[in-house]
Formats: C-alpha cells, sequence, structure tokens
C-alpha cells in the first residue's frame, strides 16, 4: 500500500535527526516556493539534487517519481504560455504564444522540481512513525499528527479489508468491464469499504478508552539532536536564507 | 470471600429495537477467580464485557468496582485503568505502527514519564516472549503476532485483572500454546470468552454461559483435559 521505498535506506541523510530533516525540508521549500527570479529555485534544486545523491537512493524509484511529477508539469506547458498576456513570440491560428508565458512555465517548472527534489531526500527517507513524531516535536498540533499517524496504521489495514472484497467478488464470478454492473459492483464494494472503517473507528476508539486514553496524545520521544545534525541544520537554514536574499536582491534591483 | 472487584446489580441492556441481551443479570467477579464465558454467538457475552468496563450502558442496573457504584466516564476511567480488556480483533487494538509506542500508549496514558513507559513496554514484550519486536511495523506482523502484541499493550497497563474476548479466535496451535502457557503464569483474576474448551479448561475453572439474559453457571458441566489427540478437543461433548 505505502512502500516507503526510501525511508528504509542507509546513507548519511538517513543518520540525520528526523526533526532536522523536516525542518530543512521546510526551510528549503519556502524560498523555493516563494522566489520570483530563477536563480534562487535553480540553486536549491541544485541542492535538492546533491542531497538526493547523498541519499543513495534506488535509481528506479527517484526516475518514476520525476516522471510522475512533471507530468503535471507538462500539463502547464500546454497551457500557460499561451495563457499569459506579454510579448508574443509565436503565434499558430490565433493563439498567442508570450514570452512572459514561457517565463512562468519554466520558472514553475524549476521551482516544482527543486521541491520536489528536497521532500525527496529529506522527507520520504523518513519513515511514516517517525515523522509523526518529528512533527509534534515541531509543534504541529497533537491531533493532526496522530491524525497523520492514524492514517498510516490504518490505510493498510482498510487497503487488506477492499482487497478481501475485491476477492471475494471475483470468487463468485465477477469480472470487471466497462459497464454499468461493474461501476455499480465497485461503488457498492467502496461503500462497504467506508461502512467498515467507520465501523471500525468506533471500536478503535473503545480500545483507547480501555487503555486509559483521556483526550490527551502521548509520546514515546526518542530524539537526540547531536552535533552533526545541528551543522546540517544550520547549513540548510544558511541555504536558504542565502536564496531568499538572493531573490529579493535581483527584484528590488529591477525596480 | 474477599470483596468482589466487580459487582453488577440486575443490569439489563438491549439494543435499540431489540429484545434485551442482557435481562436484569447479577454477577460476581472476585480476586482469584478464573471464568469462562461461552454460549452461542449473539447471546451477549461482549456485550456483558463491554458493560463492565463502561463502553456499552444498561438501561437499568448498576456496575459496582471495588464496592463503589461506577456511573460516569470518570468512574469507568478508573475501572479501565484496573482492569485490562482484551478485543476480539488486534488490528483494532493496536493504533500505533509501530509496535514499541503501541505497547507504551497504555502505560503513557497513566501517566508515567517516557522513559519508564519505555522500560516497562519492553519489560512486557521481553515476558511474552517478543524480544526484538519493539522496532516492528503492526501491518508487518503475523496474526499470531498482532494477538500478542495487542496483549502486550493490555498487560503493560499493569492491570489487576483481566477480560479477553476470544483470545484463541484465529490463531494456529502453536501461538495458542504459547498463549496457554503465558496466561497459565499469570496470577491474575479472568474472564475468558471462548469457544474453545481446551483452553477454557487449561486457563479458567469456572464456568458460566449467558441463557435468556441471565448468567447460568454450568454445575454439571465438567471440563477435561485432553492429553490424548482428540477429534472434539475444540468442541463441548460428553464422554460416555
Amino acid at each position: 500500500m505505502i512502500d516507503e521505498l526510501l525511508a528504509r535506506g542507509v546513507s548519511p541523510i538517513h543518520a540525520l535527526d528526523a526533526r532536522c530533516r523536516l525542518a530543512a525540508c521546510l526551510l528549503l521549500s519556502l524560498p523555493a516556493a516563494l522566489a520570483q527570479g530563477l536563480a534562487a529555485p535553480l540553486g536549491i534544486l541544485g541542492l535538492g539534487l546533491l542531497l538526493t545523491l547523498l541519499s543513495r537512493p534506488p535509481l528506479g524509484v527517484v526516475l518514476r517519481r520525476t516522471a510522475a511529477i512533471n507530468v503535471f508539469v507538462a500539463f502547464l506547458w500546454l497551457f500557460v504560455p499561451a495563457a499569459t498576456p506579454g510579448a508574443p513570440v509565436w503565434t499558430f491560428h490565433g493563439l498567442t504564444v508570450s514570452r512572459e508565458g514561457l517565463d512562468l512555465a519554466l520558472l514553475t517548472t524549476v521551482k516544482a522540481n527543486a521541491v520536489f527534489f528536497c521532500v525527496l531526500s529529506l522527507l520520504a527517507t523518513i519513515p511514516a512513525p517517525a515523522l509523526g513524531r518529528a512533527m509534534t516535536a515541531l509543534g504541529v498540533p497533537a491531533k493532526f499528527s496522530f491524525l497523520f499517524v492514524f492514517t498510516y496504521r490504518y490505510l493498510h489495514v482498510i487497503a487488506e479489508e477492499y482487497g478481501r472484497l475485491v476477492v471475494a467478488a471475483r470468487l463468485r464470478g465477477f469480472a470487471p468491464a466497462s459497464n454499468g454492473r461493474t461501476y455499480r459492483t465497485y461503488a457498492a464494494l467502496l461503500a462497504m469499504v467506508l461502512v467498515r472503517a467507520y465501523d471500525r473507528s468506533q471500536r478503535v476508539y473503545q480500545a483507547m478508552l480501555l487503555r486509559g486514553f483521556h483526550g490527551r496524545f502521548p509520546s514515546l520521544d526518542r530524539f537526540r539532536a547531536s552535533w552533526p545534525d545541528r551543522v546540517f541544520l544550520c547549513l540548510m537554514a544558511l541555504a536558504a536564507a542565502l536564496a531568499a536574499y538572493g531573490d529579493w536582491i535581483s527584484r528590488s534591483g529591477h525596480a | 470471600m474477599p470483596e468482589p472487584l466487580l459487582a453488577l446489580e440486575k443490569i439489563t441492556f438491549a439494543y435499540p429495537a431489540a429484545d434485551p441481551v442482557l435481562d436484569a443479570l447479577d454477577f460476581t467477579f472476585s480476586p482469584g477467580q478464573r471464568i469462562g464465558l461461552f454460549g452461542p454467538n449473539g447471546s451477549g457475552k461482549t456485550t456483558l464485557l463491554h458493560v463492565m468496563m463502561g463502553l456499552a450502558r444498561p438501561q437499568s442496573g448498576v456496575v459496582r468496582y471495588k464496592g463503589r457504584e461506577a456511573q460516569t466516564e470518570r468512574d469507568f476511567r478508573e475501572v479501565r485503568l484496573g482492569i485490562g480488556m482484551l478485543l476480539q480483533n488486534a488490528d483494532d487494538q493496536i493504533i500505533y505502527p509501530t509496535v514499541l509506542d503501541d505497547v507504551a500508549f497504555g502505560p503513557l496514558n497513566r501517566g508515567l514519564a517516557p522513559d519508564a513507559a519505555r522500560e516497562l513496554a519492553e519489560r512486557t514484550l521481553t515476558l511474552l516472549g517478543l524480544d526484538g519486536f519493539a522496532d516492528r511495523l503492526a501491518h508487518r506482523l503475523s496474526g499470531g503476532e498482532k494477538k500478542l502484541v495487542s496483549l502486550a499493550g493490555v498487560l503493560a497497563m499493569e492491570p489487576e485483572a483481566l477480560l479477553l474476548d476470544e483470545p484463541t479466535g484465529g490463531l494456529d496451535p502453536e501461538t495458542r500454546e504459547r498463549l496457554v502457557a503465558i496466561l497459565g503464569q499469570l496470577a491474575k483474576p479472568m474472564i475468558i470468552i471462548s469457544h474453545d474448551w481446551d483452553f477454557l479448561a487449561h486457563v479458567t475453572d469456572t464456568y458460566y454461559s449467558i441463557e435468556q439474559g441471565r448468567l447460568v453457571r454450568d454445575p454439571d458441566f465438567v471440563l477435561h483435559r485432553h492429553v490424548h489427540g482428540h477429534p472434539l478437543g475444540d468442541r463441548h461433548h460428553h464422554h460416555h
């Protein structure tokens, strides 16, 4: 269901404290996403690629995920250049591709990939349970991080339940086709999954009450930031500040 | 006779638009008792345990914990800190993705500091022969392992007594034997719902069933252990 293909590797990145990785990822993503010039996102893209290299991911996984994100980006290239007003570069059957449109599409592409590689190297390398704890440790409300942890825990259970329902349907001769009956069957299966998930949520809540739950989510804190973690976080904060500053300088330079 | 841990007085409970499953039922559960509870599906066994723990509120009747009437959620919170209950389905009970976090959930709720809770959780895992499970992921455990981990979650609360709802359901013979050994060693009063007669014979000594909403003690029912292979080992049967 959720494979976490990158979370269980061994690398200098994996050795870092999860809180530091999460914080660094946030710090780098902000200037990359908010920049107006191309330089800052390009710099962060380079840094993201370097971090990804350091995290020693399987090449296939990286390529597949890069392709997935850039499918969305490709759609931008279909519409943004023609839909943005500005100096015409090329006209075709009444459609005008503008200089500004091309710039905007390029900027968005670089930004998307910059953030993507930061997430791939810093966030995707954290196992979900540790990510939940890191979120709590960084001040995310406990309810929110527990929602995340529960989702991770029960997505597998719900997926198994759905799998069993599909097997049960197939054992009685159900073969999916492109017709109304197939869609109705899938709708019924999904409805069953929802109903069962609701029932299960009641039982899970009862089980929590039985173990003394009283509205507060406790946590076994197990983070210990050592000096490499601190140095790493400082370096990343510096890089993020540099990118933000550079972007601000170039903007006020034009003005 | 020591003071009962739990006493039910004239408990009546009905699900909406249905006949009562528990009908003016009386029951006491005292230290030292090991009770086996059996009966057909739908006879109200699970409901009875839920009423004891305050998960189901009866329409009438009184639940007493150590002599004091338990009415509010706060009263039942005290009951739940004293009596541990294991649910039928381990997946409902294991709420954390990793084993150690899950086993530590109860101790942390009891107010233990994180280090003490972790230590207690690790000790409980060792007690159940689950060394090395601390960092295992819940969804990668086998059915039997899940059952033992969920039991660890209950035992880590160091309850005075245990309520177990069909603990052997779906277990392979080996895990079932482990469970028999674990429960046999625990010197705690317990109530076990089970259809597994052989299992009940090993770990309990008093037997009840629910008939027409009342608890019936089974005096002429004699459980015997099977030292030989026996095709009826897990069924209710008579020897002639």
